[in-house]
């Protein structure tokens, strides 16, 4: 929202310097963006008469002027434009002058001529033919001025550019700020001055409305209030200077008297209006309905759109003249021969609106005021005002009478003003005639404790929404801070403190952390070769996702992680280790999908199967996990299907480690590169609750290396399972400690190496105890899986 | 014999002075003390004494012994002196060759401030509450006073994942606020971190996801000045207890009074520069007192009880923190950006 300081002192008078109206109406919640200064774009810039001007001598095109600028002496310039003539008022740009966009002009000499200086054309002063319509466009065509100056007169003034433009970030509950008066009423209570708003007053020229025109609501659950006024004997002309330089300033583009008129009431009240040609309305009549099924209209943009029975129009007897609060029809538009005008001045309901303009892909300067929410008392004055400014600019002559249809009359909002409960809810000591005084200010009506609250305020429905009224022309930084007495009893859950450990139990295996997105796309999963009918394809599915790579809440972490580890093999790092503890959206359940926590590790550079399953392994040790084993698998399409593990506690499948299958490293352009998906939930689960202290051993252990020869496709995990069970109760320890094939065994056949820990806790063990176990084991290893002692 | 003990004695100490080695003191120790040494040798001699000499050289001939003894020990004891500092000399590094590497993972930087804003929380007697991030509309909308006709709730600012706008992306972590009213009774005291979406293209300042923190107290008498206060600590703690707050109003559907806190440029410390576009503040909090239809929303009586909440942007706490300029990096996860941290 951008705004004239000048407008707004139409309506209260505060002469804060820019920097303090800044931080003040910043302080009491409009928040300014940035002031920008518009005489502090042109400098030394001033009005001139030309006194005298001749041919430069050896040019065919350059004329040298002597020019009265209000000092002892003319000054001389040189210029190549063809329009000057004696006497003529032009802009001169003076040695050391700014021009806007940062131009310096500093005297110098133009074929050997001295020229102390620049005559202005519009385009140098940034104004156009929309500011000054009797002006010469074009780079060659010096502004020959038609104002009331004098030489010497500083241009800022003039043109215009002596204003403060003020940008406001309105917030979406104050439809009533995006207007100057909604600015100025802020303003004044936040400077404690006077506010003025004069009512609009229109002459009338006789006549009557109602025998030229009917307006009918047929909806009026989505037409609130219909409010019209006609002008005959249109002139359409340019608007007024000052007119035009308001609108500029707000950002608007002046086009002709009628239209800059409508607009500068949507900017001055807030209300945005319309203006229909009387003559293309057929029957005389204006009809507030919702669109028939298949009916189309061309919008003043020129272009055909598709309407659909939610939508609503304004219509005449025949034909639809335009979308409601959204933009008006090509077939009713006001052009140079109309000879009377409908001003419309409507409540629409915000909700329809906002679906139509959304719908049509067209958000206008009207519909995104409707949308919020507009006050239903302010068609008739914002009508009003279009009508004092047409006659003031004598743009036409407004016929009697009004039309003001509307269905419900409004019912103002009333509260209670309890300053006791006011001050609890802010832990203020605030006066209630502060309170009063403020509320007063703002509009309410305060009356023995009853506030009434004002139609342009329909966010306020609550006490606390008066406190914070109150609370922000009380100060909030005058609210002396204090601190809750309370209970304490916070901290983290299991969980949480479980994550902690996994999350730093990774960084100390050398592992750091990413985040990725949440969302991937169907070429993620392609990628990873999720094979097509793969029920984790099956996700959440976001319907207006911003591309196709970003439209589905991913069920596998694994791409998000190849993802972070092709761009590091992009930066040429040699090495990486990841870790994120990513999030998977789980199909829909019920309604919304499960979401887990999954623990991915990524790897490549000097890295193998077993570091990352070692990592694994010390992960899951240290977290406490129960029966932990390994098992090959060779299902998983995106893992090497001779190099991949399934990770199980007991029975229950946490996940998966192993080396990333070729080709899926291949999609990502990285080499040979290792990854593992832990459940996190799961693991917790399988974890063992409390640490249990175990005596230290009384007795002294004995060990027993074996090695043992067998077929190349026993386990280490066959051996290792086969030697605990036939150990005995004294086998405390098995540890492979090497595999071997090679020359020294048969071929076909591999060694392996165990060391063996055996103890007791009631004696020190014998060579015969060990030697005992160490029998039985050999012989089970035999007959189990023809393993021999080597 | 006694001129040939004396004798021995100086030759004994001569020959221990140039010995330079332990097995040249052994055979010392063997030719002079040894039962085949020269002491003995002397020691036999004796028999040709007489009664008055035999104690006298006895006594001579065992203090030699003793002194000889004692001479080899002091010798021993200065070889090995010699060896271990021969030894040390040797084996002595260039230290300034580097030690050997250990290689630890680092946390991404906005974990390292989410934990440490968690740590600050935690003991202000706060608890940590989790969500759904595929939300319901009615948590993350209805139930936070979000009117139907918010922007927040366009197609162009909301990822949906149903066609009737009943579950999306959740914006905000705030209806896990909800969720945790609805579950507990007060006095509550939580905090809400977690990843939010909305419908941004990727810049140096926008993330389609990005994390909040979002907090929430309730009890009887909570004010807004408690708000203050408790915000007040916060930054404190983040940016030191000189840094300076900028309470300014605001609004958002869920809270009233509403508020946004800046707190001083932590760059330039309020005078002015680029990052804080030369205000010399920078926006960092959103927040208000509950709203109490929210409350009563939730099951709560806003009769009895009140409260506030706040959010905060991690992305943002995180680079203002570390000075990083392009929101980007922090999702690019490339190990020459996370290893500084």
């Amino acid at each position: 929202m951008f705004i004239s300081r000048k407008w707004l002192s139409d309506f209260t008078n505060i002469t804060a310097s820019s920097q303090e109206y800044e931080d003040a109406m910043t302080m009491s919640g409009s928040k300014v963006e940035a002031t920008v200064e518009l005489s502090e774009e042109i400098q030394k810039v001033v009005v001139g008469r030309v006194l005298e001007i001749e041919r430069v001598p050896d040019s065919d095109h350059l004329w040298v002027c002597r020019i009265d600028v209000g000092q002892d002496e003319p000054v001389q310039i040189v210029t190549g434009a063809q329009n000057v003539r004696e006497n003529d008022m032009v802009p001169v740009a003076l040695h050391k002058s700014t021009l806007p966009g940062g131009t310096k002009i500093t005297k110098g000499k133009i074929r050997g001529v001295k020229s102390e200086g620049m005559l202005c054309s519009t385009i140098e002063l940034n104004v156009d033919k929309s500011d000054f319509p009797y002006a010469t466009t074009g780079e060659e065509g010096i502004f020959i001025l038609q104002e009331e100056c004098n030489p010497g007169d500083d241009i800022r003034p003039i043109i215009g550019a002596d204003d403060s433009i003020v940008e406001f970030e309105i917030t979406s509950n104050r439809p009533d700020c995006l207007s100057v008066i909604g600015l100025a009423r802020e303003s004044a209570v936040t400077f404690g001055t006077e506010l003025n708003i004069p009512e609009p007053v229109v002459k009338g020229s006789g006549g009557d409305i109602n025998e030229l025109l009917s307006i009918e609501i047929k909806d009026p659950e989505l037409c609130l209030r219909y409010t019209g006024r006609m002008i005959k004997n249109i002139k359409i002309e340019p608007s007024p200077k000052w007119m035009r330089q308001r609108l500029r300033a707000a950002g608007v583009r002046p086009i002709n008297n009628i239209v800059d008129i409508t607009n500068y009431v949507m900017l001055e009240y807030g209300q945005p209006m319309h203006a229909f040609d009387y003559a293309c309305l057929d029957g005389g009549k204006i009809i507030v309905r919702t669109a028939t099924k298949g009916e189309t209209m061309n919008t003043l943009d020129g272009v055909t759109r598709a309407l659909t029975t939610d939508m609503l129009l304004i219509a005449d007897a025949k034909k639809p003249v335009g979308i409601a609060g959204v933009m008006g029809g090509e077939n009713s538009e006001v052009t140079e021969d109309t000879q009377y005008v409908v001003f419309e001045s409507a409540n629409f309901k915000g909700v329809s609106i906002r679906k139509t303009a959304g719908a049509l892909g067209m958000r206008t300067d009207a519909s995104s005021k409707f949308e919020k929410g507009l006050d239903v008392e302010n068609t008739l004055p914002a009508v009003q005002r279009a009508c004092q400014l047409v006659e003031l600019l004598g743009a036409g002559i407004v016929i009697d009478g009004i039309i003001d249809i509307r269905e419900t009359p409004f019912k103002p909002t009333k509260l209670n003003l309890d300053a006791q409960k006011i001050n609890k809810l802010l832990g203020t000591s605030i006066d209630e005639s502060f309170m009063v005084q403020t509320l007063t200010k703002l509009g309410f009506d305060v009356v023995d404790g009853v506030v009434t609250v004002p139609s342009w305020r329909r966010d306020i429905e609550h006490f606390s929404d008066l406190a914070e009224e109150i609370a922000r022309f009380y100060g909030y930084d005058v609210i002396e801070p204090t601190l809750h007495e309370g209970s304490a009893d916070g901290g983290f859950t299991p969980k949480q403190i479980a994550e902690r450990n996994v999350t730093s139990l990774c960084r100390a295996l050398s592992y750091s952390e990413i985040c990725t997105y949440s969302f991937v796309g169907q070429s993620d999963y392609d990628s990873i070769e999720l094979p097509k009918d793969s029920p984790l394809r099956k996700g959440v599915t976001i319907l207006n996702p911003l591309g196709e790579d970003t439209s589905i809440m991913r069920t596998t972490s694994l791409p998000s992680m190849m993802g972070a580890l092709m761009r590091n093999w992009g930066h040429r790092n040699q090495v990486a280790r990841l870790y994120e503890m990513a999030t998977v959206y789980m199909g829909i359940g019920e309604k919304l999908p499960e979401e887990r926590p999954i623990l991915t590790l990524g790897a490549y550079g000097h890295c193998d199967f077993f570091e990352i399953k070692g990592a694994c392994e010390t992960i899951l040790r240290e977290m406490r996990v129960k029966e932990v084993r390994f098992a090959a698998e060779q299902n998983d399409p995106s893992y090497h299907p001779g190099r991949s593990a399934a990770v199980f506690s007991g029975e229950t499948k946490l996940g998966i480690v192993g080396q990333v299958h070729p080709t899926v490293a291949k999609h990502f352009g990285v080499g040979e590169a290792y990854a593992a998906q832990i459940d996190l939930l799961k693991l917790l689960d399988c974890a063992a609750q409390e640490r249990v202290y175990v005596p230290l051993p009384r007795f002294p252990a004995i060990t027993r290396d074996i090695a043992v020869v067998c077929g190349m496709d026993v386990t280490a995990a066959d051996l290792t399972n086969g030697i605990f069970k036939s150990g005995g109760k004294l086998l405390r320890d098995v540890k492979l400690f090497d595999v071997y094939t090679g020359d020294r065994v048969q071929a076909g056949k591999k060694s392996m190496a165990f060391s063996l820990t055996l103890r007791s806790d009631e004696q020190t063990l014998t060579d015969e105890h060990a030697d005992e176990a160490l029998k039985n084991i050999l012989l089970a290893l035999e007959t189990q899986f023809g393993a021999v002692i080597r | 014999m006694k001129e040939n003990l004396e004798q021995l004695r100086a030759m004994a100490l001569d020959a221990l002075n140039h010995a330079h080695s332990s097995a040249e003191l052994e055979s010392l120790r063997v030719k002079f003390l040894g039962k085949k040494g020269e002491i003995t040798a002397i020691l036999r001699q004796m028999g040709s004494l007489s009664e008055t000499e035999r104690p006298i050289i006895g006594q001579l001939a065992n203090e030699v012994r003793a002194v000889i003894e004692e001479a080899i020990a002091d010798k021993v004891r200065q070889l090995e002196a010699n060896n271990l500092s021969e030894r040390l000399i040797s084996e002595a590094l260039d230290v300034t060759i580097p030690g050997k590497e250990f290689l630890i993972g680092r946390r991404h930087p906005m974990t390292i401030v989410l934990d440490e804003a968690k740590d600050i929380f935690i003991g202000m007697g706060f608890n940590i509450a989790e969500g759904p991030e595929v939300e319901l509309s009615l948590y993350d909308f209805d139930k936070l006073n979000i009117p139907t006709t918010h922007p927040a709730r366009e197609w162009t600012d909301t990822f949906y994942i149903e066609a009737d706008e009943s579950v999306h992306l959740r914006c905000q972590t705030s209806p896990v606020q909800v969720r945790v009213m609805e579950n507990q009774k007060p006095p509550i005291r939580v905090i809400s971190p977690g990843r939010v979406y909305r419908k941004d293209e990727v810049d140096a300042s926008h993330s389609p996801m990005f994390h909040q923190i979002e907090g929430l107290v309730i009890d009887k008498g909570v004010t807004m000045a408690d708000l203050k206060g408790t915000l007040n600590l916060l930054v404190h703690k983040l940016y030191g207890d000189k840094t300076k707050t900028r309470f300014r109003p605001h609004h958002f559907p869920f809270t009233e009074p509403s508020c946004e806190v800046d707190v001083q440029c932590v760059v330039c410390g309020g005078s002015g520069c680029r990052t804080c576009k030369q205000s010399g503040w920078l926006e960092l909090l959103g927040a208000g007192v509950v709203h109490p239809k929210v409350l009563a929303g939730c099951g709560i009586d806003p009769e009895v009880y009140s409260g506030f909440a706040f959010g905060i942007g991690l992305e943002r706490m995180t680079m203002l923190r570390y000075g990083i300029d392009d929101m980007r990096l922090l999702f690019e996860n490339d190990l020459r950006f996370l290893s500084q941290f």
